[in-house]
């Protein structure tokens, strides 16, 4: 299970949207983020919806994969919703359908609800078709102004990309640690929620251990090969913008724009 | 030109609460010329590793002077010290702990990147360090998924992007199965053959260390010994004393002298060895 997160649920294949610049890519999931914010009825969030399926049909991620996002959040979606509906601050003229449940409540609950489906589908886009280390190479280079005010922009990155780059090898010596301690006796499936976090310990113990070594270890190897910090470095992956970001920018600009109009009945 | 000298160099990891720490490298002086093959030998905690990482700076002798290619290892040169490091390539016991990208071209680029190579340049020496390796159908690959082996011919690729004149491999194939230990010694030896490059081997394989130029032999921090492979490993009594074996012809060698079959015992190879029964049995 925390083998996959190095590359998250990054789906492998090449399309329109893998292609594009993880910047270009955040970016426009944070202009994707304020449409869907912005919008203030249905036709809006219908717009950001028309919007997220066309990416996915361009990102050749099947739309299922984009929905199962959906599911690790669904609690969080049906809490929302229900409170939504029960605690909604009645108004004089409003419709009441049975019991404190108004139509207006109704309605806004199940506005609420999809505006939270719809930003977890669009980030999920993002997650599918840019592989964390490509996303950490675009943080960093937007973040780049910031090392002017003195934030330490490339060490952020580097902690970020050699976590990356860790999450696989302490996957692995934490099933080993399991089998270890298993076959010495130890009982990690059974007893009451308690008991299992107290079996944990003996895990967690030779896990951090062992990481306080590999830190020590990777510190010498980075040494070794002249890791002096930020200063005089140079980078070898740059980062470009196409032809490509600028229609996606394009086409996300129709959408911001598109969305204020149904706000304002324009359209 | 002489690669690495060390004169009178001792070194002592300061603890604190501690009154006396013996010395983990004492009064060690040694020359070692360009181009050798080098083997360091030694029990467990004998100094190897700390003598290695005198050589590039990474710890600074306590007393006495480390030179490479003439120049000290001084912590208030930091531009010289860095110049040193970059000569002097190191790979390490754990291939597990050595990369910095999850992905192998960006673990190579991470050296030149460090020492502000333009990018092209560094383009170039990944290929040419995939190359000298034979990693090149790794190029893209991520390195968590790589054999040990395989990672720590990285690791030799990540060094060789710094275009090193010196490469230290610290029991780099000790937590490798036989084929991912035959890889990476031969990339070794051909870099010490076609590239003139100096290698120095710490290893717990005998035979690993017959096949080198020279062999240094460590003793609780002391240089004890050193000469060829056929000088130190003649020397039966300081070998078992320094807590090592002999290589495996060598062993045999010497119960056959014991019984009076053959006669000579600077015998290191199976090659030699079997010469030298050969001509004992045509003797007889
Ligand atoms: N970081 C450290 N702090 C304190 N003492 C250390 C440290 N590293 C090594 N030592 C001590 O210094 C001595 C030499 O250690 P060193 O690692 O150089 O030996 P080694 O020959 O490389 O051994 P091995 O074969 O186990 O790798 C040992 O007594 C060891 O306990
Ligand atoms: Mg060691």
């Amino acid at each position: 299970m925390l083998r996959d997160l190095t590359f998250g649920q990054y789906y492998p294949t090449t399309s329109f949207v893998h292609k594009l610049d993880p910047r270009t890519k955040l970016l426009l999931l944070i202009a994707y983020i304020t449409a869907v914010f912005v919008a203030g009825n249905f036709y809006g969030l219908a717009a950001s919806l028309l919007f997220l399926l066309i990416a996915v049909a361009f990102s050749a991620v099947p739309l299922w994969s984009v929905l199962k996002s959906v599911k690790s959040i669904l609690f969080l979606v049906l809490f929302t919703f229900l409170l939504n509906l029960f605690f909604y601050a009645k108004k004089e003229g409003d419709t009441t359908l049975f019991w404190v449940i108004t139509k207006e409540g109704l309605i806004s609950a199940l506005f609420l609800a999809s505006r939270l489906i719809l930003l977890v589908m669009g980030s999920s886009v993002l997650t599918l078709t840019t592989t964390p280390v490509s996303l950490t190479d675009g943080i960093e280079s937007l973040l780049k102004p910031l090392s002017y005010i003195k934030f330490p922009v490339h060490e952020l990155a580097l902690i970020m990309s050699i976590a990356l780059r860790f999450i696989p090898t302490l996957a692995e010596e934490t099933d080993r640690i399991i089998r270890a301690q298993k076959a010495r006796g130890g009982d990690f499936d059974s007893g009451n929620v308690f008991k299992r976090l107290k079996a944990l310990i003996p895990i967690l113990i030779p896990l951090l251990v062992g990481a306080f070594r590999r830190a020590d270890e990777l510190g010498n190897a980075m040494d070794a090969r002249c890791y002096s910090g930020s200063k005089n470095r140079t980078k070898y992956k740059k980062l470009k913008f196409t032809f490509r970001d600028l229609i996606a920018a394009l086409f996300t600009a129709a959408l911001i724009a598109g969305v204020i109009l149904l706000n304002n009945g324009a359209i | 030109m002489q690669a690495i000298s060390f004169e009178n160099v001792s070194y002592s990891y300061k603890q604190a609460d501690a009154e006396y720490v013996r010395n983990a490298v004492d009064g060690v002086t040694l020359d070692i010329e360009e181009g050798k093959f080098i083997a360091l030998l030694g029990a467990n905690g004998s100094g190897k590793s700390t003598l290695a990482k005198l050589i590039n700076g990474l710890l600074l002798p306590v007393s006495g002077e480390v030179k490479v290619f003439g120049k000290p290892t001084v912590g208030d040169d930091q531009n010289g010290l860095f110049e040193i490091r970059r000569r002097v390539g190191m790979v390490f016991q754990n291939p597990d702990n050595q990369q910095i990208a999850s992905i192998v071209e960006d673990d190579i680029a991470f050296g030149p990147e460090n020492i502000g190579i333009d990018r092209e340049e560094i383009g170039r020496r990944i290929d040419r360090a995939l190359k000298v390796t034979d990693m090149e159908a790794f190029r893209y690959s991520q390195v968590s998924r790589l054999s040990g082996g395989q990672k720590q011919r990285i690791a030799i690729a990540g060094a060789l992007a710094l275009e090193p004149d010196i490469l230290i491999l610290d029991e780099s194939t000790s937590m490798l199965d036989p084929k991912g230990r035959k890889e990476v010694m031969e990339v070794a030896r051909s870099l010490n053959r076609e590239k003139g490059m100096t290698v120095i081997n710490i290893t717990h394989y005998m035979d690993e260390a017959a096949e080198a130029d020279e062999i240094y032999l460590l003793k609780e921090g002391k240089l004890v010994k050193s000469g060829t492979p056929d000088e130190v490993f003649s020397d039966t009594a300081t070998i078992r004393e320094c807590g090592l074996e002999l290589p495996r012809p060598a062993m045999l060698a010497e119960k056959l002298k014991a019984a009076g079959i053959i006669s000579n015992v600077k015998i290191t190879s199976k090659e030699e060895l079997a010469e030298e029964i050969c001509k004992s049995l045509r003797k007889n």
